[in-house]
Formats: C-alpha cells, structure tokens, sequence
C-alpha cells in the first residue's frame, strides 16, 4: 500500500525530510450529510520517522491535523545512500511504512 | 452546518472526555506513547501539562512560527516551527480555541533540527501557539491566525 511519499534530501550537513501520507484524518466529529450519523474517528497517532534504525523524529497527532497530512522536517548526521524510513499508525491499529535513501 | 447540532455534539464528547480520561486516571498507566490525555483535554494548559509534563513556560523570542495570518479554509492551515534552540526534546503545535487545542506534538530525537512542518485545522481564528521543550524547561510563542471557513465541522 503505498500510502506515503516520502523525500529525503541533503544539503550541507543538514537532511531535509518530507512526507506527504494519504489518510482522511475523521476528527470523530463530524456527521454524515445525507444519513446525519456522526462519521467514526479515523486519524494518525503516530508517525515515527527512523535513520539507520535511530529514530530521529517521532510525531504525535491528534485529529487536528489536517486530512492527506503533510509533515516536514530536518536533521544532521545522514549520508547519501543512507535509508531513511518512516511509519505511521492510526487509532484503528492500521500502519503503513515507506523508506527512502538520502539524496 | 447547524451550529446547535454542533454544540449538542461537542457536549457529548466532553462527556465522553472524562469518562475516558477518569479511567485513565485510576490505573496509573505506563506512559502510553500516545498521551490520549493530552489529545482529548479541552483547555491549552491540560494539554500542554499532558503532552510536556509541565504547564510552566516562559516566552521565547526564539521560536518562530510560519503560519498564513488568513486562513481561507481552516481545514488545511499550513505551520511551520523553527527555534534555534539547543537540546530540543518535542515541539508542540496547539491551535488554542479548537475542542481539542493541541494539534500535534514532534518528540525530536538525536541530530534532529528545531524545525517542524505541518498542516492543522482550525476551527475558528484563535492563537496557533507553538511550545518548545528545551533542556527540560518550556518557551513557548503564538500568532494569531484568522479563519475564514472553520475546519471542524461537516
């Protein structure tokens, strides 16, 4: 399931990573225009992003963050080559992981 | 979108709220990777307590937050943190009059910047407020955020 798209790109020492993952985010809040039933809590709770199996960055996300969600961000210490992967699971116990190499 | 309906509907999961959260309470849990407490509180300051350990922060030139001042849509409110801070542990996002202020926390591991970007909803204009956990101590910083379309409703 290719759920995510994921870049890591290196420039200096400093690696930029982006994610874009596809996943409706349901807040739990909402209701169902044509039947008015309240559309179940659907969103990313987690999203652990690892470098040679160190995780670098892990994020926490309430149903705040937006549908299709997008996350950036960077650090030191990658290579070229090098693979980073990243992983995210939702309130339902569904996960999806992609990895990269650095670029 | 009927705002009464609405009103009825967040009192129901205010409710729900703290059912969940007393069951919580009682059997002091192994902290959970995902502090449900900290998402489901209904105020800024429980929210950063559950999320940061502490409520106590001090204000910070050096945090800035890249956020539009309109939001035409607050279903997709793109915000960026950048602090220059060393020894970052997590940077939360916190947008203060949703249901549920706080949006998304980044726990920052080793060689990680001080930099995270995302996009949150909002449902209404309020503060976006940014808390930085720094060698064990928080700062924090906001900027207000207009919302022309709420993004928290159907």
């Amino acid at each position: 399931m290719a759920s995510i798209k994921l870049r890591a790109k290196l420039a200096g020492d400093t690696t930029t990573v982006k994610a874009l993952v596809s996943h409706p985010m349901e807040t739990g809040m909402r209701k169902d225009k044509k039947t008015g039933k309240v559309i179940p809590a659907n969103f990313i709770q987690e999203v652990i992003c690892e470098h040679n199996g160190n995780a670098v960055m892990t994020a926490l996300w309430g149903a705040a963050v937006s549908k299709n969600p997008y996350l950036s961000f960077k650090f030191k210490g990658a290579k070229k080559g090098e693979t980073v992967k990243l992983s995210w699971s939702d309130n339902n116990g569904k996960s999806d992981s992609a990895d990269v190499k650095v670029s | 979108m009927t705002s009464i309906k609405r009103r009825t509907l967040l009192k129901g999961t205010v409710a729900a709220g703290i059912i969940s959260s007393a069951g919580l309470l009682i059997p002091k849990q192994v902290l959970a990777k995902w502090p449900s407490s900290a998402f489901e509180a209904k105020d800024v300051e429980t929210a950063i307590t559950g999320v940061a350990g502490s409520s106590e922060m001090s204000d910070s030139t050096d945090i800035a937050i890249k956020a539009p001042d309109i939001a035409e849509n607050g279903a997709v409110v793109p915000v960026s943190i950048t602090s220059g801070m060393s020894d970052i542990e997590s940077i939360s996002i916190i947008a203060a009059k949703n249901g549920n202020p706080l949006a998304a926390s980044f726990i920052l591991g080793k060689g990680a910047e001080g930099f995270v970007s995302t996009r949150i909803k909002m449902g209404k204009t309020s503060d976006v407020v940014a808390v930085v956990k720094a060698g064990g101590k928080l700062y924090t910083a906001k900027k207000e955020v207009k919302v022309t379309i709420g993004g928290c409703g159907g």
